[in-house]
């Protein structure tokens, strides 16, 4: 019975994991670039979630609107320190992402203060049946992450956009010769990674309602590494990763021998996979012609 | 041996200028005139150089992404810290220091070369994230040992040094650091390395090592790193591994490109600057304050970056730069260059990380043809 | 009779079952210039790829003066003596042109020394550096690119860029240099200097010169012999005339 309750834990964890790793994998996949200030995101959504609920204390208003502020601030985001910089050498995109970061971090924590608040989103409680407890938020993440994920896997192969950001992703000059606006594309994209990002904001808040300015800075991480594992710019590798993530911390948290250095195992099993398959499991290869 | 006429006088400028820096603070120091915070702002800056330095080897020279610089130094400082613990009351201080600080950098060093061994497979982010994840699993590692080993997660204790005299030794080892990266990179081995970094297939067609110049370089790096550890401990008494998270990999890293990357110089004129400013800062900025000092650091880190690399901005920057504004007065005449005259500091670098989504693969089997004697129908 | 350097025996390689090339049984022997030819996409360049240890051949073995290096890897056949240019050009972009050309003297037995010299400055660092700049000046008076040594190498113009690839591959001092379209972009004018270049190298250096070439001038001036490929096999050997009049050979070119 345990088993299964942690199981099930693991894939709620694993799935608010593989939300926050479809917002690199697409960044990463699309604009080419480690989008280091992903996990702030996270952060701002769930201050936004405070926010509403102290303003108007209805938990679904505040989340619809921490969603669109994350969504602005993530077009805002791209459009002022990420587009001047196309073209330029990746790592320079790369610390000016940890600029950010670090930006957000401290503008949160200028605003809201140091100490950490703590936000009750709703108490759903727990349902149980036939032995087994499980607390109703558990369900609630699982069930949003499969919608969210099936709907995200059919617009990207089936509308005019998602196959727009395929082209993209596979050559973006090409794809601006074929009439794409590039530019449009990576805005869509890098919207669709933040909004994603408020709701793992809000599954993270349901778990624990502990809310601080570094509260998406080690899931980022976490998700990157997922994303990573599951192979960088796939998107059902992205879920894959997060969950096995998920799946891994559950179980390495119930076994009290090795639950302290259970962010050590994570990351161990990441160089691991990278070592025996550099791509990650559903990776694709891209070679370099001689 | 130098042949002094020959000598190329911007190649020991940096040697000079650091070691006139410590003859006179040493001096300020036995005299009495220096307060104990500037001896310790001295070994900060003496620790945070000696990290930009090695780490620019790295990713300036090699042309690898790493972000584990932390990790190595998170080894020395716990390592070198415990063999001081232990052999201070046999060995008395001084030969406690120096033991340490070999153990601290060979310990280092080995799992340096440990670590080199992914970046032989992997490129770019994903090294980046391995090097990430492997200073993470160091940190958690010691922040759970015993109590009895290092400290666990109260930290580390570790000896106490003569303060008047540490920052010098930090000094001396900033000028090792200098002295061994500078001549590895200015000979045959680091045209070898900067050979591999500009086209690696090239360098391996070219019968470059290109294995052994990969594991030399990152062994080298995370020896200093792990130098850079042991006299942290020294300089705080104490080692605490939540010091050595992800951030301060970053840290390093943002010093090195700050300074302009693959130009030692300007890593050791960063690395003196933000360190030099964070301390002061600290001070002035107090209570609700003191956030305002990460905000205005990501801000200029923002807005340095995009100004320096901004395709848009290029014929800006070209037209108002110093180097363009001294060169008016400088007349220019190429002819008069030296054969291989090595503009290390000013060597452009790229990492390639256009082919984000491919990783270098494995140099005998990049395309996986078939298995020898299975041959497709 | 003279020596054979570069033997072939049935090599092949396929990439997800598509035979890019097989059994091909080549011998080049001492100081022949050898080329290479055959329409786009015959496999010409997947065969240095193998020959260069890019690419392990699926079946088949080839020798270097009797000696099997089938399957090595690329560092290893080039210290044994197959050097090689590239087809898009790959130069060391932020280095001068000499020093373009030192990278390739780095594992030359005289100019060897270890990492410790150099970083403790010994004596023989510099006598090292010292004649390595020498040398490197030779070999870049031999493509005459002498007084452009100190220009960054991305700065050259494209054939330039060419003969620099040669100079660094001939750096390695190899007993097979391997030239993958040596001519591709230049002037008639330019490709008649490497024509010149290319023979002084085999008669200066003693080596033998594996090449791949589209210009039919170029070939069937400067080779003795040569293999066209078509479809990844050998379709015809000979001399340039017998074999670029071949009627398999025409029929190939342009169809029919």
């Amino acid at each position: 019975m345990e088993f299964i309750e942690t199981l099930i834990n693991g894939l709620s964890i694993g799935s608010t994991y593989a939300m926050i790793a479809l917002g690199y994998t697409m960044v990463y996949g699309i604009a080419k670039m480690l989008n280091f200030a992903h996990g702030d995101v996270i952060m701002v959504g769930g201050y936004m979630i405070y926010v509403g609920l102290t303003v108007s204390g209805n938990p679904i208003i505040s989340f619809i609107a921490a969603v669109l502020s994350c969504i602005i601030l993530g077009i805002t985001i791209e459009k002022i320190a990420y587009r001047p910089l196309r073209g330029a050498s990746p790592l320079a995109v790369l610390i000016t992402a940890i600029g950010v970061s670090y930006l957000l971090q401290s503008s949160a924590q200028m605003i809201f203060g140091s100490a950490p608040k703590m936000v009750t989103v709703a108490d759903l409680g727990s349902i149980s049946f036939s032995g087994l407890t499980i607390p109703v938020y558990v369900l609630v993440t699982l069930i949003c992450s499969v919608i969210i994920m099936v709907t995200l896997s059919l617009f990207v192969k089936y509308t005019r956009t998602g196959r727009a950001m395929i082209a993209v992703s596979e050559d973006k000059g090409a794809a601006q010769l074929m009439g794409i606006n590039v530019n449009r594309i990576i805005m869509i994209t890098f919207a669709i990674g933040s909004g994603l990002a408020a709701f793992a904001g809000l599954f993270m808040l349901m778990k624990s309602p502990s809310l601080s300015n570094t509260l998406g800075a080690m899931p980022g991480i976490k998700a990157f590494t997922s994303a990573v594992i599951g192979g960088v710019g796939s998107i059902p590798g992205a879920m894959l990763g997060g969950i096995l993530m998920g799946v891994i911390e559950a179980f390495s948290l119930k076994i009290p021998a090795i639950a302290p250095y259970t962010d050590a195992i994570e990351f161990l099993i990441l160089i691991i996979i990278l070592l025996v398959k550099p791509t990650g499991i559903l990776g694709k290869k891209r070679r370099e012609k001689v | 041996m130098i042949n002094l006429k020959n000598a190329k006088w911007n190649h020991y400028i940096n040697y000079i200028v650091v070691a006139a820096v410590t003859i006179i603070f040493a001096i300020l120091s036995l005299t009495g005139f220096l307060e104990s915070s500037d001896k310790y702002l001295l070994e900060k800056i003496a620790i945070a150089i000696t990290l930009a330095v090695s780490l620019s080897m790295v990713v300036g020279f090699l042309g690898e992404l790493s972000l584990g610089h932390a990790g190595f130094m998170c080894i020395g400082a716990y390592l070198g810290g415990k063999a001081a613990v232990i052999l201070e009351p046999m060995l008395g201080e001084w030969p406690a220091l120096i033991v340490s600080l070999v153990i601290g950098g060979a310990v280092a060093a080995i799992f340096g070369i440990i670590i080199g061994l992914p970046a032989l497979r992997l490129r770019g982010d994903y090294l980046a994230i391995v090097t990430l994840a492997f200073g993470e699993i160091v940190r958690s590692i010691f922040m759970n040992s015993s109590k009895e080993s290092f400290g666990g997660s109260l930290g580390l204790d570790t000896p106490r040094f003569n303060k008047d005299i540490l920052f010098i030794i930090a000094f001396v080892m900033v000028l090792a650091t200098l002295a061994v990266t500078q001549n590895l990179i200015r000979s045959k081995h680091g045209r070898a390395i900067t050979a591999i970094r500009d086209n690696e297939i090239a360098a391996r067609a070219t019968g470059i090592d290109v294995t052994k110049y990969k594991l030399l370089v990152f062994a080298i790096s995370s020896f200093f790193a792990g130098i850079a550890g042991v006299l942290y401990s020294y300089s705080n008494f104490t080692v605490q591994s939540t010091k050595f998270s992800y951030n301060y990999s970053i840290e390093i890293l943002v010093m090195v490109v700050l300074g302009g990357m693959g130009n030692i110089n300007g890593a050791i004129i960063a690395a003196t600057l933000i360190t030099f400013l964070d301390v002061e800062l600290q001070t002035i900025l107090t209570g609700n304050l003191a956030v305002l000092q990460d905000l205005i650091y990501a801000l200029i880190l923002i807005v340095l970056v995009i100004y320096n690399n901004a395709p848009a901005l290029k014929p800006f920057r070209e037209k108002y730069n110093i180097k363009t504004f001294i060169g008016r007065f400088r007349p220019h005449n190429p002819s008069k260059h030296k054969d291989d005259e090595a503009k290390w500091d000013r060597v452009p670098t790229k990492i390639k990380m256009d082919e984000v989504l491919s990783v270098d693969l494995q140099v005998s089997s990049p395309y996986t043809p078939d298995k020898p004697g299975k041959e497709g129908k | 009779m003279s020596k054979i350097v570069l033997k072939t025996e049935n090599l092949g390689i396929s990439f997800g079952g598509l035979k890019a090339v097989q059994n091909l049984n080549l011998e080049i022997k001492e100081r022949q210039l050898y080329g290479l030819v055959g329409p786009n996409g015959a496999g010409k360049t997947t065969v240095f790829n193998m020959i260069t240890g890019v690419y392990k051949p699926t079946t088949g073995k080839f020798w270097l003066d009797g000696e099997d290096l089938t399957g090595k890897g690329q560092e290893t056949i080039n210290h044994k003596g197959i050097a090689r240019t590239f087809q898009n050009i790959r130069l060391f972009n932020n280095m001068t042109v000499i020093r373009n050309v030192m990278v390739g003297l780095h594992n030359q037995p005289e100019f060897r020394c270890n990492v410790f010299t150099s970083i403790f400055r010994l004596p023989k660092h510099f006598k090292i550096e010292r004649a390595m700049r020498d040398k490197a000046k030779k070999i870049l008076d031999i493509v005459g690119l002498l007084d452009e040594r100190n220009n960054l190498s991305c700065n050259l113009p494209y054939g330039k860029q060419r003969k620099l690839e040669i100079a660094r591959a001939l750096a390695t001092n190899p007993k097979l240099l391997c030239l993958d379209e040596p001519a591709a972009g230049m002037n008639p004018h330019e490709t008649e200097d490497l024509m010149k270049i290319v023979r002084r190298i085999r008669d200066e250096y003693n080596v033998t010169i594996l090449l791949i070439e589209h210009d039919m001038k170029f070939v069937s001036g400067l080779c003795d012999e040569i293999t066209v490929l078509n479809f990844g096999t050998s379709l015809v050997q000979g001399t340039p005339e017998v074999a670029l009049n071949d009627p398999e050979v025409i029929k190939a070119y342009i169809g029919g």
